[in-house]
């Protein structure tokens, strides 16, 4: 049989798929033809003309998409747990340890229709509850909020919320400064390029790291903005206690405070900046709220402790003459500070009282006036290409928890659920095992900033209310990424959880923890229909590629073995209890494309039949202009927000068009929504400060026990769990991981001088534990962290417990979360914070 | 004539190792008949990628250098190869014949780049062909270089003046990784790490960097100059191996400050302290 091409797209960028003998034997990128496909876009500056390559980009981790669709750990048939018996003993006791049998699709549908009638008449609708992964397949209507969100908002459920984890600082603290609660505490990102290539003269990258992880979904497109930002002689700084892949690379100079003490770093920048006068005065003036108490509070002359260089020194561990001088440069160079984005996230916003580091961010840009020519938040990432950001095309969060909503005769979503109980991600295990369990703030708080300041408790009081009893996991590992997640483990075993559903493609870290598993397919055995990079929604059109391309996503193989899309999965289920009709309207997946075709601007320019056939659609960008949109320049400017890329702005179209989405329209040096809520809250006070953390360098009874500092951020070769652990490829990639005596090892990256007080040699295994756990890595010994601080990933996608189903197992797989504290920012923001964290590290001898 | 090459921008190659992998994409598993055999599904690497850390806390850069057959004049593993199993196509690519090379181990062992690797399952010498198969179907560039997001790989013909290939050799800003193996390399690479020497200068006497400050360098038959910039970072790239440097630091006011420092790695001399 002769090969056959398809277009696909990944959760990292969009692929042409070649297929022989009904088998995929190569992915690569889309290369457009020059004819055919819109030109490209092109920037005027310093003389060049900047224009980017004319093809997609693959993220890394893609690369080797067909080992994940054929990995050994697919899921390949409906099992059930051994020892389950629905209608007799359920011994969740064995969850973890147990084996499994395979069995028929009808007796798995039948099991988990039947539990779920069961657990609705026994204890109410509310006792079900559902998870999603963060991103395991790509596309739009069979994206995670797709036919998951449909079906169970039909069903009713009690909806779990998600907490914003990669960028926990920014929504919980940031808000309150700036606004932006539609964008869930990121600010807008329009037509940065532009501005940055004409004017910028330095990036500081705080606690971010775009080339590892600031690609999001756009593959690898907008690493050359960054590639010519160097050349043209822009300089990068980085602010990181490890010394990034941004910084190893590209870095002109790297400043390592110890975890933990960014914020006190930020208010020494305000003090040289007060002292020396060298702020934007008209800006703070006439832009922001609140700076005279501020500038008293940096000075000490209400607590006596000027927020000098030398007072920042003695926390950050870095010379006072360094961060005088980084005060110096920063004031004296146009500087775009690479944070406040969705893709300027994780690091110092993922810590005890990060709320406090990320607001000191936008209070240090609002002095040195942001919006003006080449001063912005802006990392080299988002919002920047001059692409069309008016074309229609809906992305997976444009309508909730119900993505075919927005082309079905009825959305289920956000008033159908008729459960009103809430759970809570971070908290999900104290909920299952001791309820009630109470907190403050809904997960996302897109809505409005009231959100953060409302009380919930599960279960619901009241009739309504029911203990979880049944949990049906979609994708994904959160043993892997939430926080001291061998909670999760004691949860999935414990005997309030009734029945416990995994439906993935993959065996993750916690699949065998389900009573019921089903295997899903991959997004490469069936279509949809979908734009590259885009989140629609909250994502606000934060597109960070270089051309938007639409695609139909063509179906290259059978579904594998057993499995079953998701879409599918939730049809036989719904069917089971009586919504089919409901969930799918009369239609098949291929109706529901065609109607997200016509509902897109896709019809303006071609035809349906000839879009699925060619797979992709490249939007026309926009022609050259001299006066882009820039982000804050009307903010700066004082004119009512022009922007594209701002739909979801409530102030567009009124009087307070020209302002921020703060009560004061301003950048709130004292935020009045803090001060209204709660003005006397020491851990989120309404004016920011340094707070010394729960766990850190500081809390030296620990530190006696646990003297190393432990950084986890988001990994470079994985998305997630979504790749590791499937890809085998990259186990060879030494930074990913280190295979030794034939098994992959996790890295712990650790200082010369702190190995050596140790004997640890690189490439040794170690352990690195504390009270909450033990993982065994392979050491990475390296100047690359500072002395005091350790780095490894988190999401490592391998639970490998040397005592399956024991929680409190020492771990093989590099499952970093096991060690990372539950304790959450602080006690009104709960977020997760994972970068709180001490621990020791001893050769392994075992 | 088409004569094909290939040119690697180090300053542009950040590490990502999608050239690594899309190689492996392009042949494992998969047939390529007069061109190569199947590559095993894991453990060959016909791109490597050489990641090297340097200088030390808190002065330190990474480098990564992608090293693939180098298509050379003089290949080494020709002239090994017995019955003609390695040779050279008229556009300059070095070919294992899948078939002939059978049982020829020597052939690994010929090259001293070390690009060669012994399929154990086919018992066959393999390496890079640059994608002969895909360049012979029309194609303009090897897996390589369509997946690299900067550029940083170029590939061309070196007989086409106008191609950028062609125009990057001509500039004389090329090198090959090892110039001493003598093989007339066909992929050449632009800014290979070297040695540096840097430091941080501060006025003692203030304690504050001291920026805008003269530093000199002289060694290796050469002297060289620089400034220190706002951090009172100074920085002295593309140093020669294991040579002695003196480092001269002048500002007024303050006693000129010499630092000897030998390039047996990269080397950051930490904060040099200027007094009175």
């Amino acid at each position: 049989m002769p090969e056959q091409e398809f277009i696909q797209c990944t959760v990292g960028g969009p692929v042409k798929v070649t297929v022989k003998d009904g088998k995929i034997t190569r992915m690569r990128p889309i290369i457009f033809d020059d004819k055919a496909d819109a030109p490209s876009w092109v920037i005027n500056a310093h003389g060049r003309k900047f224009t980017p390559p004319r093809k997609t980009t693959l993220q890394t981790y893609e690369v080797p998409e067909r080992t994940r669709v054929y990995a050994e750990n697919r899921i390949k048939y409906p099992l059930r747990r051994k020892n389950f018996d629905p209608n007799g003993e359920r011994h969740p006791e064995l969850r973890g340890k147990d084996e499994y049998v395979r069995i028929s699709w009808d007796e798995a549908l039948d099991t988990v229709a039947g539990e779920i009638k069961r657990i609705r008449k026994t204890y109410g609708p509310a006792a079900i509850t559902a998870m999603t992964s963060s991103h395991h397949n790509w596309g739009f209507l069979h994206y995670k909020l797709g036919p998951l969100g449909r079906f169970f908002n039909i069903l009713g459920y009690t909806t779990l919320f998600d907490n914003p984890d990669s960028w926990e600082g920014w929504h919980w603290g940031a808000i309150h400064t700036w606004g932006f609660w539609w964008r869930l505490g990121h600010c807008e990102q329009s037509e940065l390029l532009q501005d940055a290539l004409k004017n910028t003269e330095q990036v500081i990258f705080w606690a971010v790291d775009p080339n590892s992880t600031s690609y999001m979904y756009s593959g690898q497109d907008n690493l050359i903005w960054r590639i010519w930002m160097k050349e043209l002689g822009i300089k990068f700084v980085v602010i990181d206690p490890y010394c990034n892949c941004t910084a190893g690379t590209m870095g002109d100079k790297w400043i390592a405070p110890r975890p933990g003490t960014d914020a006190a770093l930020a208010e020494a920048i305000g003090y040289v900046w007060i002292k020396e006068g060298t702020y934007d005065k008209f800006f703070v003036e006439n832009r922001t709220y609140g700076f005279e108490e501020w500038k008293k509070h940096i000075l000490g002359e209400t607590d006596g402790t000027p927020r000098t260089p030398e007072w920042a020194a003695r926390i950050c561990d870095i010379p006072a003459h360094d961060i005088q001088a980084l005060a110096r440069e920063w004031a004296a160079k146009k500087t775009m500070l690479a944070v406040g984005s969705i893709f300027g996230a994780t690091g110092a916003c993922r810590e005890a009282y990060a709320t406090e580091w990320a607001r000191l961010c936008v209070l240090l840009m609002a002095m040195q006036g942001f919006g003006k020519p080449g001063v912005n938040f802006w990392g080299g990432t988002a919002g920047a290409a001059p692409i069309d950001y008016r074309f229609k095309m809906p992305g997976y969060s444009e309508n909730g928890w119900d993505a075919f909503g927005i082309v079905a005769k009825k959305s289920y979503f956000p008033f159908d659920n008729p459960v009103t109980q809430k759970a809570y991600r971070l908290l999900l295990p104290e909920i299952v095992m001791n309820p009630p369990v109470s907190w403050i703030g809904e997960g996302f708080c897109g809505n409005s900033v009231d959100q953060q300041f409302q009380n919930f408790t599960c279960p619901e009081p009241g009739p309504n209310g029911a203990p979880i009893k049944m949990i049906h996991r979609h994708g994904g590992s959160f043993i892997s990424t939430m926080t001291e997640t061998n909670r999760w483990v004691k949860m999935y075993q414990h005997p309030n959880l009734e029945f416990v559903v995994m439906q993935d493609c993959h065996w993750q870290s916690e699949t065998n923890f389900g009573d019921i598993i089903l295997p899903a397919s991959t997004n490469f055995e069936h279509t949809d229909l979908s734009e590259w990079g885009s989140a629609g929604g909250y994502g606000c059109n934060d597109f960070n590629n270089n051309h938007r391309v639409i695609i139909y996503q063509q179906q290259c193989i059978e579904p594998l073995w057993e499995s079953k899309p998701d879409y599918e999965i939730y049809t036989l289920l719904a069917d089971r209890l009586g919504f089919k009709d409901k969930f799918t309207e009369g239609n098949s997946f291929e109706d529901w494309n065609k109607k997200v075709f016509e509902f897109s601007d896709l019809p303006k320019y071609v035809k349906y039949e000839d879009f699925k056939k060619k797979g992709y659609f490249v939007v026309p960008s926009m022609p050259p202009d001299d006066k882009p949109l820039v982000s804050f320049r009307w903010f700066y400017e004082g004119r009512p927000c022009d922007l594209n890329s701002e739909p979801k702005n409530p102030n567009i179209g009124t009087d307070r068009a020209h302002l921020l989405g703060t009560p004061s329209g301003k950048v709130e040096f004292i935020s009045q929504t803090l001060t209204k809520f709660d003005a006397n809250d020491k851990e989120r006070p309404p004016m920011p400060r340094y707070i010394p953390s729960w766990e850190g360098y500081n809390t030296t009874k620990l530190t006696k026990k646990y003297p190393l500092q432990l950084i986890s951020p988001h990994p470079r070769f994985s998305y997630h769990t979504h790749n590791d652990n499937k890809s085998h490829w990259l186990d060879d990639i030494p930074q990913h991981r280190v295979v030794k005596d034939g098994y992959a090892w996790w890295p712990v990256r650790i200082h010369p001088a702190d190995a050596a007080k140790r004997d640890i040699h690189d490439g040794d295994i170690v352990k690195v534990h504390n009270d909450r756990g033990a993982v065994l890595c392979s050491a990475h010994v390296t100047e690359r962290t500072r002395p005091g601080t350790v780095h490894s990933y988190e999401a490592g996608a391998k639970y490998d417990p040397l005592e399956p189903g024991k929680a409190g197992s020492i771990d093989k797989g590099g499952c970093i979360n096991l060690l990372t504290p539950s304790r959450m920012v602080s006690k009104n923001a709960p977020g997760e914070a994972n970068n709180s964290c001490l621990v020791e590290i001893c050769k392994w001898e075992a | 004539m088409t004569r094909y090459g290939m040119i690697i921008d180090i300053t542009k190659c950040t590490g990502c190792y999608n050239c690594f992998l899309t190689c492996r994409d392009e042949f494992a598993g998969n047939d390529n008949g007069n061109y190569a055999a199947a590559q095993p599904m894991s453990g060959m690497n016909w791109m490597k990628l050489i990641e090297k850390e340097r200088g030390q806390y808190p002065k330190v850069k990474v480098s990564y250098t992608p090293v693939t057959c180098m298509h050379c004049e003089n290949a080494g593993c020709i002239k090994a190869a017995q019955g003609g199993a390695v040779y050279r196509r008229p556009d300059g690519i070095v070919i294992i014949d899948p078939v002939k090379a059978k049982g020829q181990k020597q052939i690994v062992n010929a090259c001293p780049y070390r690009v060669i690797e012994w399929n154990e399952e086919k018992q066959v010498a393999q390496k890079c062909i640059l994608c002969a198969h895909l360049l012979d179907k029309g194609e303009k560039v090897p897996r390589c270089v369509e997946s690299c997001p900067t550029g940083a790989l170029i590939f061309g013909n070196l007989d086409d003046p106008k191609s950028e290939i062609a125009k990057l050799m001509a500039s004389g800003t090329t090198e090959a990784l090892h110039p001493e193996f003598g093989l007339k390399e066909k992929v050449r690479y632009i800014s290979l790490a070297k040695k540096f020497i840097a430091g941080t200068v501060i006025y003692g006497d203030i304690d504050e960097v001291a920026g805008n400050v003269k530093v000199s360098l002289s060694g290796d038959g050469q002297t060289r100059l620089a400034k220190t910039n706002g951090f009172g970072d100074f920085e002295f790239e593309g140093l020669a191996d294991n040579a002695d440097y003196t480092v001269m630091i002048e500002a007024s006011g303050y006693k000129a400050k010499s630092v000897k420092a030998k390039t047996l790695k990269d080397t950051y001399l930490g904060e040099i302290v200027l007094k009175k």
